[in-house]
């Protein structure tokens, strides 16, 4: 129980971010935290993509390779096309966090899927697991869901949109590895509550809606405990018979050069 | 007892004679210029597109289209002092926009601030300064707006505090603050000097931001393009004029076009509100209109300097280099020259050198990209540090970059920050 009162505030967190209440915006930002280095590279030269993506790279990590802090996730090696679609739900209000809003007010499509483009080929290691306390009972609900879901209830298995590897299935389902089981948790719970939208029909508000809240701390807890082989890349497109449509999945690319 | 009750009646019936006349002026219409310069039949495709660059030039949409939605159709929420404004729908929908309108009555509400029925329009709508078009480019203007595909989405009403909320009231306001006329050419000056000031001072309403407003909103709350906070949105916007230090005097001809047009220059970038302003209008001038603000903009004489204050302590100043060196000296250089027009100067930038530190400070908080233009479509960004850095960091950092490389502005309190933070 605990661990869904941890996984619903983890969620209700993100909501006050969004909101951008300093007081509850994550992380809250301590003197100590000052004496840290910079997260951006050691060398940037200007007119680079990684010049251009200093902005996104100072909370997510060098090469998007998440944050020091679990509150900013990986973006290295993402699909290109979920990457794109996340920065244009967070542009257009669909996905809601303000900082992320306003960074991206002012750019057009054809350049935020270049900026996707960017993260999507960066391949940087992943690191181990931080293993939270969970109990085994959690763990294996967790497992359950994950592998075989839950047909009782009409809730569809990770495996079977997310590939068997839970690396993603291209062109735009993203791998659910590497990522803190507080994010996870957050985002399934922004789904619950209709907070983070994707494109129609959007089968991941559909399949959320489908989970208890134990079985998202469940989900959460177990893919966050397990590792990354390389090499980590998403099925090939089409190559999995997807239980629910998905919009995401032929989402429209820009129009090259197309303004906002 | 007789004589005060005479004196009691007689200054009732003076003031409301006094209220009257007021009244009268608030509400009267300037009838210059009513002929419509349109011929029967379809406005010429020259027209609408004269009218298109207007409305870029205008910024209409920065009102009247709410991100990712119909073009026009309404529903942007302007925040002021006063309650939120929602710019309504304008699009050629006869029922919910201006569809049903004529040629007289868009030049009403451009030129008099009032709706086709007399009612008087607030003046977050800028009648104010579009007074100044003459009616071909208002009608113009409006042979472009017809051609917008109709939206029926209702307009949002207002929601304003009372007694804003009284639009009668808006008579008393005109009477004091606005006066109808179109714009008169200056014969001892230059055809582009005179482009630049109408520009300036009409279609493309600087003032508004530009120009500090009084308490009752009106721009008359300090020196003309003087600089000022544009309360609503949290944000300085700095003086036009030819200060050395504060506002355009160090800046070219060049450069000044150079930041209407692409968004960023030698001298800095565009940032917050201005964002905007270049995506959505200015970066659409043609290169005559953009050299013609620029030459009249560079005319503008410098205002009073104001004093910046004792300077910051040394103690203070040293946590801010270190915070420089950690943060920011990787981009913006150890010398605040930055580099290029992808890393803005900071040495001489009139968002750090601001009276008011808040630009900086929001730009530190939030970060921010420069917008994305024909000329610059892959712009650099600014990380935002309000995750990383707490308020007493940011003071220190902005203090730092407020007071060094000749440099010199108020030093900036923790308090300050949490402020922002708050907005």
């Amino acid at each position: 129980m605990l661990l869904v009162l941890a996984c619903q505030c983890a969620a209700s967190m993100q909501n006050a971010a969004a909101q951008s209440t300093p007081a509850a915006a994550p992380p809250t930002p301590v003197t100590a935290a000052a004496s840290d280095q910079s997260t951006l590279p050691a060398t940037l030269r200007p007119n680079t993509m990684a010049a251009r993506v200093a902005a996104c790279t100072a909370c997510h990590g060098e090469q998007g390779r998440a944050g020091a802090d679990g509150y900013y996730p990986r973006l290295a090696g993402k699909p290109q096309d979920y990457l794109y679609q996340q920065l244009l739900h967070f542009r257009d209000g669909d996905r809601i966090y303000r900082p992320m809003t306003h960074l991206l007010a002012p750019l057009p499509d054809a350049y935020l899927y270049e900026i996707a483009g960017y993260f999507a080929a960066q391949h940087a290691p992943y690191p181990p697991p931080a293993r939270g306390p969970a109990s085994s009972a959690l763990l294996e609900r967790g497992r359950l869901l994950t592998q075989q879901g839950d047909p009782a209830r009409d809730v569809p298995a990770c495996v079977a949109c997310h590939g068997a590897r839970l690396s993603g299935l291209a062109p735009a389902i993203p791998g659910l590895l590497g990522l803190p089981r507080d994010y996870i948790g957050a985002q399934i719970g922004s789904w619950r509550g209709d907070l983070r939208r994707a494109a129609a029909p959007d089968c991941m508000a559909e399949v959320s809606k489908r989970l208890t809240p134990e079985d998202v701390a469940a989900v959460a807890a177990w893919l966050s405990s397990l590792p990354v082989t390389e090499p980590y890349v998403p099925e090939a497109a089409e190559s999995l018979s997807l239980p629910l449509a998905c919009g995401s999945q032929t989402f429209p690319m820009p129009v090259t050069g197309g303004a906002k | 007892m007789k004589r005060l009750l005479i004196g009691v009646v007689g200054a009732l019936v003076l003031a409301g004679a006094g209220l009257g006349v007021m009244y009268a002026i608030g509400t009267r219409d300037d009838t210059a210029a009513q002929v419509s310069s349109v011929a029967a039949g379809d406005p010429p495709e020259a027209r609408i597109e004269r009218g298109r660059y207007l409305a870029r030039l205008g910024n209409c949409a920065a009102c009247h289209t709410v991100a990712g939605g119909q073009a026009y159709a309404g529903g942007t929420a302007i925040p002021t002092a006063f309650g939120t404004l929602y710019g309504p729908n304008i699009s050629s929908d006869p029922e919910h926009g201006i569809g049903s309108w004529t040629e007289d009555d868009f030049w009403q509400a451009l030129h008099n601030g009032k709706a086709p029925d007399g009612t008087l329009l607030y003046p977050a709508f800028p009648f104010t300064e579009y007074t100044r078009m003459p009616r071909d480019d208002a009608d113009a203007l409006f042979a472009f707006l017809r051609t917008v595909p109709a939206s029926d989405q209702a307009s949002r009403p207002h929601e304003l505090a009372f007694p804003y909320d009284q639009r009668v009231l808006l008579a008393f306001w005109r009477a004091l603050y606005f006066k109808a006329g179109t714009w008169v050419a200056d014969a001892t000056q230059s055809l582009q000097w005179d482009r630049g000031r109408y520009l300036v001072e009409g279609p493309a309403h600087c003032a508004a931001c530009h120009t500090a407003r009084n308490s009752l909103g009106a721009t008359t709350g300090g020196a003309p393009l003087g600089g000022a906070m544009i309360e609503g949105l949290g944000w300085y916007a700095p003086p036009l004029t030819g200060d050395d230090a504060t506002g355009l005097g160090q800046w070219s001809h060049a450069d000044i076009a150079a930041l209407l047009t692409t968004g960023v220059s030698a001298r800095g970038a565009a940032a917050g509100p201005m964002v905007e302003v270049v995506a959505g209008s200015t970066q659409y001038l043609s290169g005559e209109d953009a050299d013609a603000i620029a030459q009249y903009l560079k005319s503008l004489p410098a205002g009073a300097r104001a004093n910046p204050g004792a300077r910051p302590s040394q103690a203070t100043m040293d946590i801010g280099a270190q915070r420089y060196r950690q943060y920011c000296a990787q981009c913006h250089q150890a010398n605040g020259e930055g580099s290029g027009t992808a890393w803005p100067p900071l040495a001489g930038n009139l968002s750090v050198t601001a009276p008011s530190p808040i630009n900086a400070i929001r730009v530190v908080l939030d970060g921010g990209y420069a917008p994305s233009t024909a000329t610059n479509p892959r712009p650099h960004g600014m990380p935002p540090y309000g995750q990383v850095l707490n308020d007493n960091d940011i003071a220190a950092l902005t203090t730092y970059i407020r007071n060094s490389w000749g440099n010199e502005a108020s030093a900036v309190t923790s308090l300050e920050v949490k402020r922002a933070r708050g907005q």
